[in-house]
């Protein structure tokens, strides 16, 4: 499942099994899924009937006949194959992740009493029930943590073998069956019955046994229907053509013209193409629960992401020692390391990195100072250090003035605040707070006994590359919208460093939910992703909503996306992969019709040299006999299939270039190259098939 | 090729640009059902008409209602012509005494001028009464470009509008089309003809001594009026057998360019109407600009053809152009864009015979018919005829930028594709499979005049015109046989309906879904690129699918020609 165990495209482990899918395929019930290799298939067993007929009567030009109906059933059995391989990832895949659902014996619990239990097969469990998973054992199907907490290896489904933390209540309560814990217990209250578990719904997208076709694909396929549908009037009228010329054309070379006609290419690597969509996806380590959830990604046009751990690293560092008129930054500076010295959140960690890094002010070793560490509270709001009869303390900026006062009234006796007696020093620390808070950082004042200091100036550090990756994001024309709880002062200010084009402060699920349903009104698609359970109606409501595996059941029943890495910055690979897939389609589609000129070029004066021989002028390509030119333009049609199979599955590269730009290319790659290449391939094909003697 | 011909082409081209900025606004403001100068004086015409028929401008219908009022509106009309043909003996304004018009004639001519086409398998002098001529098809000519103005305008609110159900009122918009639009152009058109010295006589024809001292009856009637509608609505059922080559119909030079321009007028206009509905008047400019693309291939190829000649000719040491069938007071020039201008519309109207061109030059008016008449097309019918190409470019070459395709911020979507499809496979259905059966009849390929691959391209130039609802004849062909009178028939009801459905049952879908807002990730449709992606996708559809039927005829008649060979 990692992305270490990614399979490449030409491995013969997944070659060879899918040359003999590719005959299975064959089936007419698969082949009817597929209106056009349908088609082909028709009317190849048509031209295999003639041919024997040929045979029986001995007359026409057998050998001729059987090289076309040969090479027409390779047109479909290379599309089977297109598919087979496509589909063969996937089963590689799926086979890695059922060696992991192994049977397991489960601890159904009778009561809240966590001895009395009783074994059962963990296929026997239904929703609802209560199971007790210990140390070393698997988890038997998918469940809620409700009682415990444990540390727990999701290497089967994850790939990733550090082990993660699961527990009851919050966020983080969701276990998947298959994976083991590897201490503590937890009870697990079940979610999901045998059968319906997230590994068996993995199983069965990679292996594509669940696919359906998705709204776009459906609207391609009718469209390749009318093609075909085009190309059979336009095929079916020439006998009657030729008669009134007074000439015969014999039915395996229209079979053959009109073969090379419909979009056979695009025909054959259209499910090929899906498939490998979904198949990126979970290279990325990302589940979709539908096809059209893939393609929904592609439409995006807004994108909202949370900013912590999006946006920006997670936690707040220090990145400036902002001094009061008369200290020094050497002094504050050193105040500061100090009273971080036994601060383990990152925030204090930061502190004394940042004097380190600054100031060369080295850590010093707590025990020698004889201090005493005052650790944060939610009260008190600051944290600090008391030592050698000195205090100091840092914290938010009211804090730390009112706790100057209480400790002043206290020693001296005398009573006035700070405000007071240092009018100057107090203004000032609480202006630098309240600059530091329009820069959309955080403000943490220091006091070193009783005497304000100055202000440790703390931010959100905006991930390295953000701001290029939002700026490729808005050139593909989507808006980025920064979630966050953060005041909106603070919102707008890391949303300008980061380069999002919109933020929603103070946000709450009510109010985010509200935001994409805005959205959705102007005729956006949204995608989100997010964790929690209070996540969920946004999730749900989202057409792209991506939930994190860490997270809360509710959470992962919400999505109709699941990423196993829990990474949110993903969300833009996700939507790259679904634009992929639409252009991946889209260039297929204009090549295959691109084609059809040269072919017609081909074919036509071939068909009808014997009668009307002024048309060899047509043959522009100068082939060299007729048959050699229906040979060669549904031999091209073939080896088309296969020369393509590579890109299908790889994908057209996506660039974030703006539409105009891409498609400009795209229409000179696939269209202009497909009206070239034929002309070229056919030719090629047409003197090697003499030189050889086949024609 | 000569200066001369070609500033004469240009004329026509500035002055039919020009027209479409004032033209469009009219009209948008029409359809709009805002106030024009025009109010005044058909404003209480108009609510009478709604009064009598029940309806009002206010009240809305969904496409189904929309389409089953113009089936309906449509089959009445088709009864009354009918009849009033089968009758015309026993009904007045009949000075030369004509009988009941046979019932397949009648049938044919019914649906011909019902759907648009005004193919003609009569000369008009010599069938039809004054009245048929005035109530009948006359008539017909302005509800039936009434009609195909209508269906665009529905078509275009299924961009402009968002999340509603209706698309307008097909009665008020038939209404409007007729009385705002066609009916005041048509009155000013007819009186300049008449100033011009065309006929305009409820008289009966004329009996003339020749200078030879032998008798001849000359044809009068009504024709200044009927080549004015005739023209602007696209019909192009001439009055005279000869259409716009007879003097009577299409006097001189200056005649000739504004029954030119009146084809174009109206379809051209509603490029603009659409741009100004959909808020964006590039919209309709890159559509514009993508008829005028494929309007000039079309003219340099026919032109040159005919300029040029045939070579055989000209080998026997007749210098010049081919002037076979082509009126000396229009010139190669003229003819050719002539015939160019009467088959991208679905005018049909001729002022040569299409017959004598060249192989290559009958080529073009055959293609401009097969591609579906969408280089400014019919009234109405060409602009949702290149709507429906649009939509199939959009969804190929869209899925290319990796999104659902949308165009105007429309998604474009399996029900639209599905329609789309449908619309453009009736034409190859009738056009080929009819033309199929025709060609190993012996007594449809008893109707040809000549053998060989010209034989081939009358049959399936007939089929092509009728499918198309063009009208124009290759000539050559003996139509007025019940073979053709009813297959004909059959194709023109094919090219009209099975198109018109699709395209409402799309407006119908378009215009319940939500407008997506343009982005930077959105494929801009009103510039080059679009342009030339929607010309490549319509020639190469266009070309694919009557390439092979091409082939057996024009062009092998070509290349024949080219070895010494002629039919």
């Amino acid at each position: 499942m990692s992305q270490s165990k990614t399979t490449s495209l030409l491995d013969a482990r997944i070659l060879v099994p899918a040359i003999g899918d590719a005959f299975r395929k064959l089936d007419p019930r698969t082949l009817a899924r597929n209106p056009v290799m349908f088609v082909v298939a028709a009317v190849s067993a048509l031209a295999t009937l003639l041919l024997v007929r040929d045979l029986s009567a001995g007359g026409g030009n057998i050998g001729f006949s059987f090289q076309i109906v040969v090479w027409l059933w390779f047109t479909v059995l290379f599309a089977n194959f297109a598919e087979a391989v496509a589909e063969g990832r996937g089963k590689a895949q799926a086979e890695s992740l059922r060696r992991t659902r192994t049977e397991t014996q489960a601890k159904l619990l009778r009561g809240d009493d966590i001895n009395n239990f009783k074994f059962v097969p963990g296929t026997s469990l239904k929703v609802g029930d209560v199971v007790l998973v210990e140390a070393g054992e698997i988890i038997p199907s998918d469940g809620e943590v409700i009682e415990g907490v444990a540390s727990v290896n999701e290497a089967a489904i994850t790939g990733e073998s550090a082990p993660v933390i699961r527990e009851s209540g919050g966020d983080r309560s969701a276990v998947t069956g298959g994976t083991q814990v590897l201490s503590d217990w937890i009870r697990v209250r079940i979610t999901a019955a045998s059968g319906s578990t997230f590994i068996d719904r993995m199983i069965a997208l990679v292996e594509g046994a669940e696919r359906q076709k998705t709204p776009n694909e459906i609207a391609l396929n009718i469209l390749l229907a009318g093609m075909t549908l085009i190309f059979v009037l336009a095929t079916a009228t020439i006998p009657s053509f030729a008669t009134y010329a007074g000439g015969y054309i014999p039915v395996l070379i229209l079979v053959a013209l009109f073969v090379t006609l419909i979009p056979t290419t695009i025909g054959a690597l259209l499910s090929a193409i899906g498939i490998a969509g979904m198949d990126r996806l979970v290279r990325f380590n990302v589940l979709a629960m539908s096809g059209r959830a893939v393609e929904a990604a592609g439409d995006v046009d807004t994108l909202l992401l949370d900013k912590t751990g999006t946006i920006t690293l997670g936690n707040r560092q220090a990145t400036e020692f902002k001094p009061v008129r008369g200290v020094t930054d050497e002094e504050l500076a050193d105040a500061a390391q100090l009273a971080s010295l036994a601060d383990e959140t990152p925030e204090g960690r930061s502190i004394v990195v940042l004097a380190k890094e600054k100031y060369g002010i080295r850590a010093r070793d707590m025990g020698s100072l004889h201090a005493h560490f005052v650790p944060f509270t939610a009260q008190s709001r600051m944290s600090g250090i008391d030592f050698d009869g000195s205090s100091i303390r840092k914290g938010a900026v009211d804090a730390v003035l009112r706790h100057v006062d209480r400790t002043t009234v206290a020693s001296t006796g005398g009573t006035a605040s700070v405000a007071v007696r240092e009018p100057q020093a107090a203004r000032e620390l609480q202006a630098i707070a309240d600059e530091i808070a329009r820069a959309g950082g955080t403000p943490l004042a220091v006091v070193r006994d009783g005497r304000p200091l100055g202000v440790v100036h703390l931010k959100d550090i905006v991930k390295g590359g953000i701001k290029e990756r939002f700026a490729e994001l808005r050139r593909m024309g989507i808006r980025t919208v920064m979630i966050t709880g953060d005041n909106p002062m603070t919102a707008a200010a890391i949303a300008a460093e980061a380069g999002v084009d919109d933020f929603l402060a103070q946000a709450t699920p009510e109010n985010k939910l509200n935001l994409i349903r805005e959205e959705q009104a102007k005729g956006k698609l949204v995608a989100m992703c997010g964790d929690g359970t209070n996540d969920a109606p946004a999730l749900a409501q989202a057409d792209v909503g991506v939930a994190m595996n860490t997270g809360t059941v509710a959470a992962r029943e919400a999505g109709n996306m699941v990423d196993l890495d829990s990474d949110p910055t993903k969300l833009i690979e996700i939507v790259e992969i679904g634009k992929q897939l639409l252009m991946t389609r889209g260039a297929l589609t204009t090549f295959s019709i691109a084609n059809d000129v040269a072919k017609y070029f081909a074919i036509i004066p071939a068909m009808f040299l014997a009668f009307y021989p002024q048309l060899g002028a047509l043959n522009i390509m100068g082939l060299t006999t007729p048959e050699s030119a229906i040979l060669s333009a549904i031999i091209f049609n073939a080896l088309i299939i296969v020369a393509l199979i590579p890109l299908s599955l790889k994908g057209v590269k996506y660039r974030p270039v703006g539409a105009g730009a891409l498609l400009s290319r795209n229409l000179l790659i696939y269209g202009l190259g497909g009206l070239i290449v034929p002309f070229i391939g056919i030719k090629v094909i047409d003197v090697v098939i003499t030189t050889v003697g086949l024609a | 090729m000569t200066i001369n011909g070609w500033i004469q082409i240009l004329v026509f081209c500035g002055v039919v640009t020009l027209l479409v900025k004032p033209l469009g606004g009219h009209m948008t403001r029409v359809f709009n059902g805002e106030r024009t100068l025009l109010s005044r004086i058909f404003g209480p015409v108009e609510r009478g008409l709604y009064a009598v028929a029940g309806t009002s401008e206010r009240e809305e219908q969904h496409w189904t209602t929309y389409a089953a009022a113009l089936l309906f509106f449509n089959l009445a009309g088709f009864l009354l012509l009918y009849f009033l043909q089968r009758l015309q003996g026993a009904l007045p304004f009949n000075p030369a005494g004509m009988g009941a018009v046979p019932p397949e004639l009648a049938f044919n001519t019914a649906v011909s001028f019902m759907t648009n086409t005004n193919w003609q398998n009569y000369g008009g002098e010599s069938t039809m009464s004054y009245l048929v001529q005035m109530a009948g098809l006359t008539v017909q000519n302005f509800v039936s470009a009434a009609t195909g103005i209508a269906i665009a305008i529905a078509l275009i609110r299924g961009f402009s509008r968002a999340s509603v159900k209706s698309i307008g009122n097909f009665w008020v918009d038939l209404t409007r089309a007729t009385l705002y639009v066609l009916l005041p152009l048509s009155v000013v058109l007819a009186l300049v003809y008449v100033y011009l010295g065309m006929p305009q006589t409820l008289g009966a024809y004329v009996e003339a001594t020749t200078l030879e001292g032998g008798r001849q009856t000359i044809a009068l009637g009504p024709v200044a009026s009927q080549v004015a509608i005739k023209m602007l609505g696209t019909n192009g059922g001439g009055f005279f057998n000869a259409n716009a080559a007879h003097p009577f119909e299409n006097p001189d030079a200056i005649s000739n360019l504004m029954q030119m321009v009146s084809i174009f007028a109206i379809g051209a206009a509603l490029t603009n109407v659409f741009g100004r509905m959909v808020g964006n008047e590039r919209q309709g400019w890159a559509i514009f600009a993508t008829m005028a693309v494929l309007f000039l291939v079309g003219v340099v190829v026919c032109y040159w053809a005919e300029a040029a000649g045939n070579p055989l000719v000209n080998a026997l040491g007749l210098e010049g152009g081919n002037m076979e069938g082509k009126e000396v007071r229009f010139g190669i020039s003229l003819s050719a864009l002539f015939a160019v201008i009467t088959t991208a519309a679905s005018c049909g109207a001729v002022n040569a015979m299409h017959d004598s061109f060249t192989a290559l030059g009958g080529l073009i008016p055959l293609i401009n018919m097969e591609l579906g008449e969408i280089v400014v097309g019919g009234v109405g019918a060409g602009f949702y005829g290149i709507l429906l190409f649009v939509i199939l470019a959009i969804f190929v070459a869209g899925l290319m930028v990796g999104r659902t395709p949308e165009y105007l911020g429309k998604k474009i979507e399996a029900k639209e594709v599905k329609m789309a499809v449908l619309a453009i496979l009736c034409l190859p259905l009738a056009m080929l499979v009819l033309t199929g059966i025709a060609v190993v009849l012996p007594d449809a390929v008893a109707s040809i005049a000549n053998p060989g691959p010209h034989g081939f391209s009358e049959i399936l130039y007939a089929y092509t015109s009728a499918a198309a609802n063009n009208g124009s004849a290759f000539g050559g062909l003996t139509g007025n046989t019940t073979w053709y009178n009813i297959t004909l028939g059959i194709a023109m009801l094919m090219g009209r309906f099975l198109v018109i459905i699709p395209a409402l049952a799309i407006a119908g879908s378009l215009v319940a879904k939500k407008t997506v807002p343009v982005s930077a990730g959105t494929f801009p449709t009103d510039g080059a690129l679009f342009v030339g992606l929607l010309s490549g996708v319509i020639l190469i559809v266009g070309g694919l699918t009557f390439f092979p039927a091409l082939a057996v005829g024009p062009i092998a008649e070509h290349l024949a020609m080219l070895l010494g060979q002629t039919f």
